[in-house]
């Protein structure tokens, strides 16, 4: 730093002229219409099911056609398939709806597989013990009230801490995940004594079946948990709050909200609802409980929650979605015997490629070919091309920070004379471009 | 004493959109001198400093060092020139030690291998030639052979160049990795200047002052010769200021230059050799310190008083509606923000609130508001509605401050990140102050028509109802603010700054407003910064500086530079400001009664 040499002034020039000379601009999409958002994740849905496709021909050739029919006859080929397609959505969505509210009081809680744990151990733990002792109903309102609480212990620990002491929430949620498979692995060996460790179906506790199918209840209980988080958050004055607070503290204090007192409540709900799903699991589910009975559904939840902006009725499609792509590429790989792993790649290829949309919903990117034309036949540049060139110029600057704006434009009028002089000899046209650019420096 | 300049600025304008925050700057900073930038709030110092350091870019005018015209266009040109720039906000890595922090981002020797290749060649060959014109002959005694050159087959020399990129590496290794040889510059920097000063010692540990020094010795070890310094002493304590000062004195003496930018006049007048006063981007004029003094300082800074025609009402039914007395708080450091501070504000009077940003402005307010921590004294309401019983407001949240009937707004500084929600739309943010009402479930109605009123009433520019805040200009969002504030019929209203950043018609919507209010019998407090807007608005005007009150003033009589004055007296008691009041009002045939008032 002590002397500038004169490479490091070359590179710096070097980054300039990239800036302004790049072939791709990216903005900030400002107000676009609303259908576009909409538009943009259907495209991205149908690709990622394209790419899906292309991927698993790559390990079958001849699974390309059979993809998109295996795909649905994975999910909708039979009425049993089209139950546990839902209750898997289900699922995945009553945990979304649990770490929502945290995350929209900007609570970063990534502990959800471990409160749904904590609730499905508690329940568990009712069943193993009660079981035949109380009666069935009796049983089951008790799992639910110890799955409650440990779903809410769990959230309780981190928002005390978080509120006293404002402890990192994010690695303490973290943490605690492990700590509750912990729990479970002792509470499971404390329980089979053999060496399987393997806690078998447990016969009683089971939730009542609907037409003679499971699952049907489990499914219609989280419809209904949707609705009312969905009021919860839109309507009510504890979800007012607790979006007041995950968007400015300072504004949260200034109305006189007990930011501490959120936290902890806004927690609870969370605790509360993952025990209800870890409730589910276990007496309307498995029947059993082991290690992996979450089997990550807290961590997709979460991804489900962002993806649908902290919607609920949007994540009801967003987790019927990857229920759907899970699901399907099970029955794919089954069919086209590539292997179990194939339908987490599906997945991830499904999270990716919609993930990656949301880009595209923010920003918008423009291609600029013209100058490259221009760099390749210096001299005989023509009017258009120069044209373009001057907007995108002008363009970057608006776009680039106070700071730069200036040293921006002085280069603008010492390095690009040439460019500006044309644009000043087609006024007409100058002046149409001059209108299109105020309009984008508006938007 | 002979002064060669070392930086010369010539004609240098800056402006942001419309705003000019500089115009046609001439300034000379002479080699071993301490020269202060003065100026209000928002007169162009930091913007003018900038500029020097590589910040930003003036649109017009010519920068010469050492004599010589120069382009600055990044900080890392000004380096370059040997200019550095210690901010106000401080630039470190708080896991790192100050060491390694000084010598962070510094650039290893550039190892060119080619020339390395061709040296080690050239120190063979040249060794090589002289071992073979080595005659023992000519050194004779027994230590001969350790002078005696040594030959370099081929093969060694083949070697050595093929070996020669891992020394590259080694070097680079050494250079980054076992900085001690660097830490002991450093250190030596240190001592020459007389900073005391652990550099080992890592950020996280330090104090402000102790990081500040940092920051000096950063700019040092580059090897700056010009020193600028953005009110480095807004966040030191006396004794700590003291030191800083020494210190500043050494590096004068070693021929280095140092700007400081403050806008304490006893500071100034302490440590300075020249001052430049700058006022609403314009030099005024450069004076010797020791040829000038505090009042004409001030003079020249606040300048000539400017009309605006604000109208302002007699006061009618004057009654104490908020009276503190006492009032004290620190902040996080255990530094005394507000200090024995004591006022009454009054029904149907805008009391209005001047002094230099920071001088406890923000935390007085939210004192009241039972937002900070009060240390000691009170705050009593005297409520409209139960006869004029007073209510004890101190140490109370907002809601229990609300609960208790008491009638208070408050227009904070920070619009949207405390008055607003940015992200929420209006009728959201109307929310924001009636949400409790009612059981469970939120009612969006009344701040629906609220929000419809206000965006009819103050004629605020919107799309809709509908759309966030933040998404609006700064004049727009005040008035949903300030309409907010008022919708709920205060008795108390508090606005901080109510008129940054606003254009005129906006911010005599405001003034307008303010002027309501306080017709209706509303105890209005008002913070503002442009003192001829104080004067014009205001009915007495309480100056705080350094978080002490130094005098209340009658806003129908004041003058600029009484205030100007008061607000830059950071040592000294109340009498003796008392005394320069009384002095000035003699000066301006104005009876001094209103002095009592200053304590």
């Amino acid at each position: 730093m002590r002397s500038v040499t004169g490479k490091e002034s070359k590179f710096d020039a070097f980054v300039d002229k990239l800036k302004k000379e790049s072939p791709i601009h990216i903005a900030k999409r400002m107000d676009a219409p609303k259908w576009l958002p909409i538009v943009i994740r259907i495209a991205a849905v149908v690709a990622a099911f394209l790419v899906c496709a292309i991927v698993t021909a790559f390990f079958e050739p001849s699974a390309f056609g059979t993809f998109f029919v295996e795909m649905f006859r994975g999910t909708f080929g039979t009425p049993r398939r089209v139950i546990n397609l839902f209750w898997e959505a289900a699922i995945l969505l009553l945990i979304a709806l649990a770490v929502t509210p945290a995350f929209k009081m900007k609570f970063w809680n990534i502990g959800a597989e471990g409160q749904v744990l904590m609730g499905a151990l508690m329940s568990a733990t009712c069943i193993w013990y009660l079981g035949g002792k109380v009666s069935e109903g009796g049983l089951i309102v008790l799992c639910l009230i110890a799955a409650m609480a440990g779903g809410a212990i769990w959230t309780l620990i981190p928002a005390l801490f978080k509120a006293k002491w404002n402890t990192n929430e994010t690695l303490f949620t973290l943490m605690l995940n492990y700590i509750a498979t912990a729990i479970i692995s002792s509470a499971i060996a404390l329980w089979v004594k053999t060496g399987s460790h393997v806690v078998g179906i447990m016969p009683n506790g089971h939730l009542p079946t609907i037409n003679g199918q499971d699952y049907v209840l489990n499914i219609i209980i989280v419809a209904l948990i949707t609705v009312l988080v969905w009021v919860y958050l839109r309507f009510s004055k504890h979800g007012y709050e607790l979006s007041v607070v995950g968007e400015s503290i300072n504004t949260a204090k200034y109305i006189g909200i007990s930011v501490p007192k959120v936290i902890i409540r806004t927690m609870l709900l969370s605790g509360v609802l993952c025990g209800v799903a870890g409730w589910l699991l276990v007496n309307g589910a498995s029947y059993t409980i082991s290690t992996t009975l979450a089997g990550g559904r807290g961590f997709t939840a979460i991804l489900i929650s962002w993806l649908a902006h902290f919607n609920p009725l949007t994540m009801a499609i967003t987790s019927f979605l990857v229920a759907f792509m899970s699901r399907g590429a099970a029955q794919v790989s089954t069919i086209a015997n590539i292997g179990g792993s194939f339908a987490d790649i599906v997945t991830s290829i499904f999270f990716f490629i919609v993930i990656a949309s949301e880009f595209f919903v923010n920003y918008k990117v423009k291609f600029n070919f013209a100058h490259h034309k221009k760099n390749d036949k210096k001299g005989d540049s023509k009017d258009e091309s120069t044209l373009s060139d001057t907007s995108s110029e002008e363009q970057t600057t608006e776009e680039t920070t106070g700071v730069a704006v200036n040293e921006a434009q002085e280069e603008t009028m010492s390095e690009f004379n040439h460019p500006i002089q044309h644009a000043e000899q087609t006024s007409d046209e100058r002046s149409d471009n001059d209108e299109t650019q105020n309009k984008e420096v508006t938007e | 004493m002979e002064k060669t300049v070392a930086i010369e600025l010539r004609g240098i304008t800056k402006t942001f959109g419309d705003v000019v925050a500089n115009k046609n700057v001439d300034l000379d900073v002479y080699r071993g001198e301490i020269l202060s930038i003065l100026g209000e709030n928002g007169s162009g110092k930091t913007t003018l400093m900038n500029m020097i350091a590589g910040i930003y870019f003036p649109d017009e005018g010519h920068i010469f060092i050492n004599g010589e015209e120069v382009v600055i266009k990044s900080p890392k040109d000004a380096f370059a020139h040997k200019i550095g720039m210690i901010h106000q906000h401080f630039k470190l890595v708080d896991t790192f030690s100050a060491a390694d922090n000084i010598i962070l981002g510094e650039k290893c020797p550039k190892f060119d291998l080619k020339e390395e290749k061709a040296k080690l060649i050239e120190a063979h060959r040249a060794e090589n030639e002289a071992y073979e014109n080595y005659d023992e002959a000519e050194h004779p005694g027994p230590l001969a052979y350790m002078t005696k050159p040594k030959f370099h087959p081929e093969k060694e020399t083949k070697r050595r160049l093929a070996l020669m990129p891992l020394v590259g590496i080694g070097r680079r290794i050494k250079f980054n990795w076992l900085a001690k040889k660097r830490a002991d510059v450093v250190q030596d920097i240190a001592n020459r200047f007389g900073f005391k000063i652990d550099l080992k010692k890592k950020i996280y540990d330090m104090s402000v002052s102790e990081k500040q020094t940092v920051e000096i010795i950063k700019v040092l070890y580059r090897g700056a010769d010009i020193l600028i310094l953005d009110e480095p002493t807004a966040v030191l304590t006396p004794q700590e200021i003291e030191k800083l000062f020494d210190v500043l004195r050494n590096m004068k003496a070693a021929g280095k230059s140092i700007i400081i930018i403050t806008h304490k006049l006893n500071e100034v007048m302490a440590i300075s050799d020249r001052v430049a006063v700058l006022r609403k981007g314009e030099h005024i004029a450069t004076v010797n310190t020791s040829e000038t003094n505090e009042q004409q300082l001030t003079e020249m800074m606040v300048g000539k008083k400017v009309s605006l025609n604000i109208d302002r009402a007699e006061p009618h039914d004057v009654k104490n509606r908020l009276v503190v007395s006492g009032l004290t708080a620190v902040d996080v450091d255990g530094v005394k923000v507000l200090d024995n501070i004591s006022f009454e504000a009054r029904s149907g009077e805008i009391l209005g609130i001047a002094g230099i940003a920071g001088s406890g402005q923000r935390q007085l307010l939210e004192a009241i508001a039972g937002l900070y921590k009060v240390k000691d004294g009170t705050i009593t309401y005297f409520d409209p509605n139960k006869d004029d019983a007073p209510v004890d407001l101190r140490s109370k949240t907002p809601v229990q401050i609300r609960d208790l009937g008491v009638r208070l707004s408050f227009v904070p500084e920070d619009r949207l990140g405390m008055g607003l929600v940015g992200n929420m739309d209006l009728i959201d943010n109307m929310m924001l102050r009636s949400y409790r009402k009612g059981f469970m479930f939120l009612d969006r109605k009344s701040p629906k028509k609220l929000a419809e009123t206000i965006v009819e009433e103050l004629e605020v520019v919107t799309p809709s109802t509908h759309t966030a805040v933040r998404k609006l200009s700064g004049g727009n969002v005040q008035k949903v603010l300030v309409g907010r504030e008022i919708a709920a019929s205060p008795s108390v209203l508090m606005a901080a700054y109510p008129v940054r950043g606003l254009d005129i018609n906006s911010s005599y919507t405001i003034y307008n407003l303010l002027n309501e209010q306080k017709e209706k019998g509303v105890a209005v407090i008002f913070v503002g910064e442009d003192l001829d807007v104080l004067i014009e608005l205001c009915d007495r005007i309480l100056v705080i500086c350094a978080g002490k009150v130094t005098g209340v003033v009658d806003g129908r009589r004041a003058i600029k530079e009484q205030i100007g004055l008061l607000m830059t007296k950071t040592s000294g008691d109340v009498d003796e400001n008392q005394m320069s009041i009384d002095e000035l009002h003699d000066e301006q045939n104005i009876d001094n009664d209103e002095g009592g008032e200053a304590l």
